[in-house]
């Protein structure tokens, strides 16, 4: 009989009643394929699979790692509760130990979600794989964590969230940023200076086929994750490399992508984009739950599947090669890359304007950050939304040193309610969010 | 006058109904090596003394399909499936003649390869050649396009002696399922088709022409004519008869646990609302998982017969049944035997029940009084807390949507119905351990015999339909239409509704009296490229479950006239 060699745990909301918009990418339909393939292949049915209820993620939980303007009721439906619920409970299921790993097949996705949220972008609202993690290190003590974000566009709100924290590794592969939205990702951002190195941008050439993102992955991003030793491995799943996607440009196919599973070994995989709804994600998240469960999967193939189509350009080889020996160099030089950041004098600073594409919202942004040898640093954010609100959010780190701590409260409290409509306190260190109200 | 004869593990029970209630009933052990006969001693015993003639509706549950299963003495069949891209379809291999051939359909039903015709006529000639009368066809998502499985039936027809598809038995997608429902509905047929066709034979020769009803595992019957199509529904019957017995009696505005104690099991089961919980897959037997449609039902290995030992000082009771209690001649202590020497049995010797208890008592150091009290709170201890974790598992299934998780509905059991031998017993303890009012349903000895006796006919329909392709299909009716592109959900709605009420028709259902209900649907935008293209409609109807029309619970009567 058919079994699990690695017990596995799936949590499938596909939110048949919500959507951006009636003809969204992000519709009622997307997963209506993938359920019928799921169901009909029977993959809950077999021993050492096993279907759980979304949870629902609470206020708390969203703000352990927003800064959300005004208040998270604004930028969220009920729907996003759920979907980042359902990463949450895969989550506990894999730290209880009832599964050995987990697929959280959610939607809404949530990787292009900021750690300041004025409203939706890249059709994400929350990060809904930050607020899992910071869940599970606040109720199960866990440290370190490496995300591997394998969705074709750069996971640039899960790198905007942890570009200060030494302790959590991101890896996006994604589609070169000159191409693809959300246009960044690029080598040279890898993080900020408390945590230069443990940011890893692997940006590939439009065309890559399964042979360079195997590469990538058993040539960058497993050396890496092995020196770095993380206690949990999650992977943001996206699955919009497919060569059949309709918003982007790369050959990945649905067998590519269990093997990518397989290699991985992720203890959690979240699902992000995808937009292929009946040609790929069918065989892609089949071919990822049958990875992870440590099932055959050879007999997997996509309708129009046909490998003599899909041979990558020698160019396009090159291209990565070059691009994972960049990646590992930085990595294994990050200790002296930190000295050389640090010697800029306004190093602690960053001014930007984000984009929300799908909420039409441009906010203007500036960052300050302790630089900080013992913890992650304190860090004081100060941004205004084009439809004039301004805020100023400061975190402490969950591990802040007293002098950062210090530093965090003073910003806090020195904050001009004048100039602020908003003054946020992001206490990791208590695990308390407050908003001064004098 | 209605009857109802519910052939079970151990006893056989059956009822008499008429316009005064409830006539007679009777309870007769059940002989498994031969339960035709079985069958007609407890049909004569009813009997006795009544006009054949008056016989109205006769409904039978037996565990004839169960015992093949359990017992694994199917006679062999030939299956043949394809699959198609995704898990090799050898893994669900059933049986030692299976072939997996050539084709592949998607999700939508498109044809990805062709079948290969030359190879299964080859796959036929081998079928032949081994002698196998019947064969099962399943093709992945047949239930979106049947036209493999068809074609498959029409080149295998000269070879067997009937075909039995896989997308008639359900609309439910499951491959795997649907070739192991496929398999036992062809495995279950001879034995099925030939003791049901000597039953009714038997009882022509008694004078009762009326067709014989058998029972289903979701609480509702079949004529016999569709039990030929589909024998495999008549597997786990036993456990609806005792929660269609006990429906009288639960309120529409309440959650009711009901527990049918018999000797060797408790099996459990959830009313909500006046509605039977249904299971959300199908039912799941030995090594089979099926699609066979069944009520929501949970069965552990404590009855009143069941062994009572002590171990690592704690008493221990059952799952085995070696016989009766000591009290009526059995070797080992029971429950009953606790019922015994605390004076709660009629009839048995309770000197015997004493001598059981003794070495057990001795071994906590109790008096024999005490460690009766313990093993009976104990066995009801054991029951509410399998009870507990059903109603939890019921709880914890995922839905989909917003809206269904919006809506939470968490069950929490109001009152507790009981049935069974030990009900009386048993309900007087269980009312000091929960929370709400415990009631032993009246007739308690039968009721699963009345449940079965009343049950209406049921049965349901999944459509399909595709406003871009502009068809409607309900592959297990045969039924596939085209539609305008201007269906919507209330369209596909009604059409599901009248096939539904068609399918009970043709089952048996009264016309006058057929309820039908929608239990799922769900209208999806289709969009290609920036533009709506159609709409991606399913609906899922169903005969409600229930008793038939016309039966009054307070005065236990039926006010029928054609009854």
């Amino acid at each position: 009989m058919l079994r699990a060699t690695h017990k596995t745990g799936l949590v499938f909301f596909p939110a048949f009643d919500w959507a951006i918009d009636p003809t969204h990418p992000e519709r009622e339909e997307r997963l209506l394929y993938t359920q019928d393939q799921v169901f009909e292949e029977g993959l809950l049915d077999i021993d050492g699979i096993v279907e759980l209820k979304s949870d629902l993620v609470n206020i708390k939980d969203i703000q352990r790692v927003h800064f959300c303007v005004p208040d998270p009721w604004a930028v969220i439906t009920e729907s996003h509760l759920i979907s980042a619920g359902g990463a949450k409970t895969i989550g506990m299921a894999v730290m209880d130990g009832t599964i050995e790993r987990g697929f959280a097949l959610v939607r809404p996705p949530g990787h292009h979600a900021n750690r300041v949220v004025h409203g939706a972008r890249g059709f994400c609202n929350i990060n809904i794989e930050a607020i899992m993690i910071e869940y599970l290190r606040r109720a199960y003590g866990v440290d370190r964590v490496a995300i591997v974000d394998t969705d074709c566009h750069h996971g640039d709100g899960t790198q905007d969230i942890y570009w200060h924290d030494p302790d959590t590794l991101f890896i996006s592969i994604h589609q070169d940023g000159r191409t693809l939205y959300p246009g960044s990702g690029f080598l040279n951002d890898f993080g900020g200076p408390n945590a230069a190195g443990t940011t890893i941008n692997l940006p590939l050439p439009p065309e890559t086929c399964d042979e360079g993102f195997l590469y990538a992955i058993e040539h960058a991003v497993l050396p890496i994750l092995e020196d770095f030793q993380p206690q949990l491995i999650i992977n943001s799943a996206g699955q919009d490399n497919h060569y059949s996607d309709p918003i982007t440009n790369m050959n990945f196919s649905a067998r590519g992508y269990a093997r990518l599973t397989s290699m991985l070994k992720a203890d959690i995989a979240v699902l992000e984009g995808g937009y292929a709804i009946e040609g790929a994600l069918p065989y892609v998240n089949a071919g990822i739950i049958m990875a992870m469960a440590g099932l055959d999967y050879s007999h997997l193939r996509e309708p129009d599947f046909n490998p003599d189509r899909l041979h990558q350009d020698p160019d396009v080889t090159r291209v990565i090669e070059k691009t994972c020996n960049y990646a590992l160099e930085i990595w294994n030089k990050r200790a002296a890359i930190t000295h050389t950041v640090r010697k800029k004098p306004d190093c602690g600073e960053r001014r930007r304007q984000i984009f929300y594409d799908t909420d039409n919202i441009l906010e203007t942004q500036e960052e300050t950050i302790r630089i900080c040898d013992d913890c992650a640093g304190a860090l004081r954010i100060d941004s205004i939304s084009d439809r004039g609100v301004r805020m100023l959010g400061v975190t402490i780190p969950r591990k802040a040193c007293s002098r950062c701590i210090e530093q965090g409260h003073q910003w806090y409290e020195n904050g001009d309610r004048n100039h602020y409509r908003h003054i946020f306190l992001q206490d990791r260190v208590t695990d308390r969010y407050s908003e001064r109200k004098d | 006058m209605i009857i109802g004869l519910d052939v079970g593990g151990t006893h056989s029970d059956a009822v008499l109904f008429d316009s005064r209630g409830l006539v007679r009933d009777i309870k007769v052990p059940t002989n498994p090596d031969n339960l035709y006969e079985t069958l007609l001693t407890a049909f004569d015993l009813l009997m006795e003394g009544q006009r054949p003639e008056d016989v109205k509706r006769l409904v039978l549950s037996t565990t004839l399909a169960t015992n093949m299963v359990v017992q694994n003495t199917l006679p062999p069949v030939a299956m043949i499936v394809s699959g198609g891209p995704g898990i090799d379809p050898e893994h669900f291999r059933v049986g030692d003649h299976y072939y997996v051939v050539r084709g592949a359909l998607d999700h939508g039903g498109r044809e990805i390869e062709p079948l290969d015709e030359q190879q299964i006529k080859a796959v036929g000639e081998q079928i032949r050649a081994a002698g196998l009368p019947y064969v099962g066809v399943v093709t992945k998502f047949s239930v979106r396009n049947p036209e493999h499985e068809l074609r498959l039936a029409e080149l295998l027809a000269p070879y067997v002696e009937r075909v039995f598809m896989g997308h008639p038995l359900s609309g439910v997608l499951s491959f795997p399922r649907r070739i192991a429902t496929t398999f036992l509905n062809a495995a279950v047929y001879p034995v099925h088709r030939d003791f049901f066709t000597a039953v009714q034979e038997s009882l022509a020769q008694k004078g009762i022409v009326v067709p014989i009803r058998i029972l289903k595992p979701d609480g509702g019957n079949m004529n016999m004519a569709t039990s030929l199509d589909y024998p495999a529904q008549t597997i786990l019957s036993g456990p609806s008869a005792s929660v269609m017995g006990a429906i009288a009696y639960a309120r529409a505005d309440e959650s009711c646990l009901v527990l049918d104690i018999g000797g060797t099991t408790t099996d459990m089961a959830i009313i909500l609302d006046g509605v039977p919980v249904l299971a959300s897959g199908g039912i799941e037997i030995g090594p089979y998982k099926t699609l066979i449609r069944a009520l929501q039902t949970r069965s552990i290995g404590i009855g009143g017969d069941s062994v009572v030992r002590v171990r690592d000082s704690q008493i221990s009771i059952g799952p085995d049944r070696l016989g009766r209690a000591m009290a009526y001649g059995g070797p080992l202590p029971t429950p009953t035997d606790a019922f015994c020497v605390l004076g709660l049995a009629d009839g048995g010797d309770r000197s015997r029940s004493v001598q059981g208890l003794t070495p057990l008592a001795a071994a906590l150091q109790l008096s024999v009084e005490e460690i009766a009290e313990l093993i009976f709170t104990t066995a009801c201890r054991e029951i509410l807390t399998a009870a507990r974790n059903m109603v939890s598992d019921i709880n914890s299934r995922p839905v989909y949507t917003v809206h269904e998780m919006h809506e939470g509905i968490q069950i929490q059991p109001d009152r507790m119905l009981v049935l069974g031998g030990p009900a009386s017993q048993f309900a007087e303890r269980l009312t000091t351990l929960f929370p709400g009012e415990v009631m032993p349903v009246p007739h308690w000895q039968v009721a699963n015999a009345i449940g079965c006796a009343l049950a209406r006919t049921t049965c349901e329909v999944t459509v399909y339909a595709d406003t871009a392709r502009q068809v409607v299909t309900a592959q297990g009716e045969g039924y596939h239409q085209n539609i305008p592109a201007s269906f919507d959900l209330g369209n596909i709605r009604e059409i599901a509704l009248e096939l539904v009420r068609k399918k009970a028709l043709a089952r048996g259902a009264n016309p006058e009296f057929v309820q039908t209900e929608v239990v799922e649907e769900a209208q999806f935008n289709m969009v290609r490229g920036f533009y709506t293209v159609g709409k991606n409609i399913r609906v899922r109807a169903q005969v409600k479950p229930g008793l038939i029309h016309g039966y009054d619970p307070q005065t236990e009567t039926l006010n029928r006239s054609d009854l």
